[in-house]
Formats: structure tokens, sequence, C-alpha cells
């Protein structure tokens, strides 16, 4: 049977810090609950004066000076950085129906399979009828997205934007968060435009770069 | 007075106490919650809102999280644990309300209104003679009437020392003037027990057993304690009638001042009867979930709740009375105010009572308020103690500091009911000097803080990250609320 361990020495250069004086002053609790007391009501009448004179410090650019630097959400909100990517949004061309030609290259890209897409035909006559379809759905499932931005990246027509600012809003069930197409045109970027600034060029227009139906039989 | 009026005017003066408490209950929960978030430095509760035509979204501060509160305790499930002693169980609320509001009869928060003198119709001669008033009309001394002079209201100043007698109908402003005021007082403290120890005992749950048996231990402890604290001022004053305390601090000087020791250790025993912070064991929420009303829910708990802030504002009271003064304020005296320094009367005009009764009043609520919004500051500073150290403050430290207070106030009150004539005299002004002290105190607080609040201070802006750097471009987060 071995002893109890005996306690290890202290090394040499050990400084023994002490308990404190335990004088009948401080046993008596007295001066730190004046104390408690005083940094208490530091704060309550800073804040008290900062709302009565309605001078919250600024949550953001004053968010290290004393006071309440508190965001009130839905009424305030921290400025997001400028290349933020919130909830999607589809643009829209002149004529208002959305710049998507149903490519689906952004549901390909997609790591998170979030998009549906059932792409239609333009009808016959239709000038854009063989150069590009419409998007008869466009689903995108706001519960799956992880905000990765690759749909924009792989969109070729500057359709899908994520520029909104917006963050998905919390609904009350999951059906709620499907996101039609409908939806997804009818929200505006930061700049409130449903557009994009990159001009579209439609087919048959001058400017359209890309193939004529003259290069068809290539 | 006849027995109607003195009906009616009791009714009145249970209308005013228990509206006060009421509210000042009611207030209590918020000063609690938005108090704390001042202090924490966040914004506190302010969503509760009420539709109104024209004001559109009012919200009051958070004021109305309280009236929530309120209608949630009625329309939440009355639950009752199945293996509960049902009618213990449902009497426990009110055991433990009744004693808080039964208490409050005995608390003056008012001298004595002599009804007559409160306005009075004369008539003045033309030699400056008062003149009998009938009907509208002057009469002179043969009854007849004097034409020329009109009767007018006065609103007259009564005598500084003597009340009046019953026959001018003399209202005490406390709802029983009872001989033994302080006594009935710590009769109804002591039920404050039975509610909780019931609560926890009818609950059939440990955790609600174990918070009664701590509020029991606690509150008989500190039961003690607060008897013995008040003795001391007992016999200072020569009274228990809470009344007549409160006349003798207005013509000495405050309790605070004559007995320091009482007023704190009374202060201490007051928290902890009314179980809140540091002293708040027996609803220990990281021991005993909630203590002795674990188990209860809606109004009966909504009971246990209000009782707590009302126990707070009753102790604030007790306080107010016995040691700050009551309804006094420095220098008004019933009859107006009155500047003097021992015998030495530096400046003396006369008030009409009306002014006088309403100041006093008004200053007992205040003062009320002001007691009870420290006793918050001191629930939201200080740390819960543990256990032993709640028992060895209650009988280690704060009862035989009581015992020496009283000691020492006895050989105090001896040694100047002997002394001399000079001494005493001496004693007076050094009281007057109080009075004149909590004057320019308060006055000069008052207007050190009006300054302060008008002092303009200049925060430093932090512009770090790009959302600091977008927010500035807006004008700050503040000003442009809906930024994205």
């Amino acid at each position: 049977m071995t002893a109890f361990p005996k306690k290890a020495a202290l090394p040499t250069n050990a400084v023994v810090v002490g308990e404190g004086e335990r004088s009948v002053v401080t046993q008596s609790y007295l001066p730190e609950v004046g104390r408690g007391l005083a940094v208490t009501m530091q704060h309550f009448f800073h804040n008290t004066r900062e709302m009565l004179r309605g001078e919250r410090p600024d949550p953001v650019t004053e968010r290290l000076d004393p006071g309440i630097s508190t965001i009130s959400y839905p009424e305030q909100k921290r400025p997001y950085p400028e290349r933020f990517r919130g909830v999607h949004r589809l643009t829209l061309r002149e004529d208002a129906s959305p710049r998507c030609v149903a490519c689906l290259c952004c549901s390909t890209a997609c790591p998170a399979q979030c998009i549906f897409i059932e792409p239609g035909e333009y009808p016959e006559g239709d000038k854009r009828r063989g150069y590009e379809r419409f998007p008869v759905k466009f689903v995108i499932d706001e519960l799956r997205c992880i905000f990765c931005g690759y749909c924009v990246e792989a969109c070729p027509c500057d359709a899908i934007r994520m520029d909104t600012g917006a963050h998905a809003t919390p609904y009350d069930s999951r059906d709620q968060f499907i996101y039609g197409k409908d939806l997804l045109t009818s929200f505006p970027g930061r700049d409130g435009s449903h557009k994009s600034e990159n001009p579209r060029h439609e087919p048959g227009e001058p400017t359209h770069p890309g193939v004529t139906r003259e290069h068809q039989s290539h | 007075m006849n027995l109607g009026l003195q009906l009616l005017f009791a009714l009145i003066k249970i209308l005013i106490m228990i509206g006060f408490l009421f509210n000042v209950g009611a207030l209590l929960t918020w000063v609690d919650r938005r108090q704390s978030a001042m202090i924490q430095d966040r914004v506190g509760p302010n969503r509760a809102f009420v539709k109104v035509p024209i004001l559109g979204e009012v919200r009051l501060f958070g004021l109305l999280h309280t009236a929530a509160d309120g209608l949630k305790f009625f329309f939440k499930e009355d639950f009752i644990p199945p293996n509960a002693d049902k009618l213990l169980f449902g009497l426990a609320p009110i055991l433990a309300m009744a004693p808080v509001l039964a208490l409050i009869a005995v608390i003056p928060f008012g001298d004595v209104i002599d009804v007559n003198a409160l306005m009075r119709t004369v008539c003045v001669g033309a030699d400056n003679h008062i003149l009998n008033v009938d009907h509208g009309k002057c009469l002179d001394a043969g009854r007849k009437v004097v034409e020329g002079v009109s009767p007018f209201l006065i609103f007259p100043a009564v005598p500084r020392f003597g009340t009046p007698s019953i026959t001018t109908g003399p209202i005490e402003l406390v709802v029983a003037p009872l001989n033994v005021g302080l006594l009935y007082v710590f009769a109804l403290a002591g039920q404050g027990i039975v509610g909780a120890a019931i609560a926890g005992w009818s609950s059939d749950n440990k955790f609600s057993l174990m918070g009664a048996l701590r509020a029991a231990s606690q509150m008989v402890s500190y039961e003690v304690t607060m008897g013995l604290s008040l003795v001391g001022a007992m016999m200072l004053y020569g009274t228990v009638r809470l009344d007549d305390m409160v006349r003798w601090q207005g013509e000495n000087c405050w309790g605070i001042f004559a007995q320091p020791v009482a007023f704190f250790v009374f202060f201490a025993a007051a928290v902890a009867e009314s179980k809140r912070i540091p002293f708040d064991l027996p609803e220990a929420e990281s021991e005993l979930v909630s203590g002795y009303f674990t188990e209860y829910s809606g109004m009966k708990f909504g009971m246990f709740y209000f009782a707590e802030y009302m126990e707070v504002a009753t102790s604030s009271m007790l306080l107010v009375t016995i040691f700050l003064g009551g309804w006094q304020l420095p220098w008004i005296h019933r009859d107006g105010l009155t500047i003097a320094f021992g015998t030495e009367t530096v400046f003396h005009t006369l008030m009409p009572h009306v002014w006088v009764t309403i100041l006093q009043v008004l200053t007992f609520f205040g003062k009320v308020l002001v007691v009870c919004s420290f006793q918050a500051f001191v629930r939201w500073t200080l740390p819960r103690f543990r256990y032993d150290q709640l028992m060895k403050i209650g009988w280690r430290v704060l009862l035989p500091l009581s015992l020496a207070n009283i000691f020492v106030t006895g050989c105090i009150v001896l040694g100047v009911d002997k002394s001399s004539l000079g001494f005493q005299g001496g004693l007076k002004v050094a009281a007057d000097i109080t009075q004149a002290a909590l004057v320019v105190g308060l006055t000069g607080l008052t207007i050190a803080g009006v300054f302060w609040m008008l002092k303009r201070h200049k925060d430093s802006t932090w512009i770090v990250g790009s959302s600091a750097e977008r927010a500035l471009a807006a004008g700050g987060t503040k000003e442009s609320p809906m930024q994205a």
C-alpha cells in the first residue's frame, strides 16, 4: 500500500499569491456592495440619459462606446456588405418577362440541388423559338439553398441574381419556403430595379452577338 | 362626522392604498425588467403595443408588457398536479397575497386632515373685523346683513402642533389608525411564511418542498432580526404608532440619521422577507427550478409573482415610514415652511392646509417609489448568497447587530433623558442640521442631475469593416433604418 502522494514542492521561482486581506471591513461585504451599486447605477443613468435624449450609440459605427448598442432588428438592420448574397431574384427583360432562357445551367451547378426548372418552347413563329426556351416553372427551395452563389456564377444571361439584400424570411411552414417564378421575379434588387445593369440583346436585334439562323446549317 | 361619511372616507382611503399598491406592483414588474435592461446595456421589453386610431402603435416604453402578462395569466392553463392537495394548493396563493394587502392598513400616507380647515368662506368688514357668514351673506354681531362686502373663499393654515378635535372633523390618512401599529405589522409579516410553506407542501414536488423549507427557515430567521431591528426605533420614538413615529421624525430628524444601524439591518431583513435577490434562496432558479411555486401556472402563479412585487412595495412603505420620514419633507411642517435651528427660527411662512396635505401625500408616495427603485438596483447588483451564508448572516451578523443596537439605543436614550437641557438643545440643533443637510443634498443632487442630463458628450466613431463604412455612408445605422 502506497502512502498518499505528498504535495509537490513549489518551484523555487514561484510567487505565492496571498488570499487577500480578510479584515472586518472586507468581511462585512459592504464596500463591495457599494462599489457594485455604483457600477450598476452608472450604467443605468448613462443609458437612461441616452434613451431620454434619443442619442443611443450607433450599433455599427459606435459599437465600442459605452451604452446600448442593440440593433432593433425589423426596424433597424445592420448594413450588409456590398456582395452579400441574399434571397435570389429573377431579373426581367424590357417586356417584363424573365430573362431566364431555361438553359438549366444554374440547376446543374447547384450543389444543393434546390433549383427546379421546367423549360418550355416558344410557340411556332416566335422570333426566339429555336434560340432559347423559357421557364414554365422556376422553383427554388430556399430551405435547401446553401447560398453559395454558384447559380449566379453559372447563369449565362444574368437572369438569376442574389442581390436583393434580403435574407430568407422566416415562415411557419416548410412549403412557404419554396419560392416559385412569380415570387422570384417580384423581388427587386438593392437598387430597387427588377432589371439588371447588363444590357439584353434579343435575337434579331443588330447588337445580338450570338448565332443567327444563317449559322444553323453549320 | 356621522357613520356614513366615516365609512365613505374609509373606503376612499382603502381605494387609494390598494390602488397604489396594485399599480406599484404592476409598475415594479416593468421597472424590474426595464431597469435591469438599462443596467445591463440592453433595450429591454418594448414590443407590446396597442393600436390607437390617431397615434398608431403605442408602446409606452414596454409598460404594456405588464398588461399583456396579466392577460396571459388569465388565459393559461390552470394546472394542478395530480397528487397535489387541491384545497391547500388553491389556498396558498391567497395566503401569500392576503397579508401583503392587509399590511398596508396601518401605514399612514399623510398627516391628519382638518376637514373644516381645508377651505373657508369668510367676510371681512370695514374695520378688518371678521364677520359671520350665512347663505352667502355677511352678518354682523347682531345677525344683520352687512351691505357692501361679500364673502370670499380662503385656504387657511392650521397650527403646527396638536391634532384637531373630533368635532372639527379630522380625517386620519391611514386606513386603520391602530394603537399597536408596528406590532400588527410584525404579526402580518409573519404570515408570509404560511403561503410559501403551504404552496411547497401541497405541490407534491420535491423542488417545491425544498423551496418551502428554505422559505420557512429563512423567513423565520429574518423575522427575528426584522422585529429586533425596529425595537431601537420604537424606544427612540417612544411609540409603536406609525403616524406618531413619522411626526417624531418631522420634529426631530429622520430615522436613518437617528438609527443608521437599524436602518441597514431592517433593509437587509426586509429584502430577505420579500424573498428577492440576494436572498432569493427559496426560488433559486439554478437549484430549485423556481422553488415553492414550481408547480403553479396561470393566475395562481401570477398571484405569487404579484405578491412578491407588492411585498417590495410594502417593505418600501415601512422603510419610508420608519426611517425616511414618512410623509415629511424637511422644513415643511403642518403649518407651513419653517427653517429653524434649535430655538433659532431663520425663516417661517404659513402655507394653506390643502397644499401641505397634498404635498405630504405626494412626498410619501414619491419616497416609496424611490425606495422601490433602489431595491431593484440592489436586486440587479448583488449575486445570490449560498444557503449557509444566508443563515450565517441572519443569525451571526444581523441578529447580534440588532441586539447591540437595542443596547446602545437604550443607553443613549437613558443618557439623553438624564442629561442637561443644554445638551438636549444641542441634539435638537444637530437634528435640524440633518434636515438642512437633506435639503441641501437633495437640491444639489437634483441640480447636478439636470446639468448632467443637459451636458453634451461626444462618442467616438469606429469604422471597422465594410458594413461600418456603408453605415457611415448612409448616415449611420440609426438614421437609415431599412438599409440592406
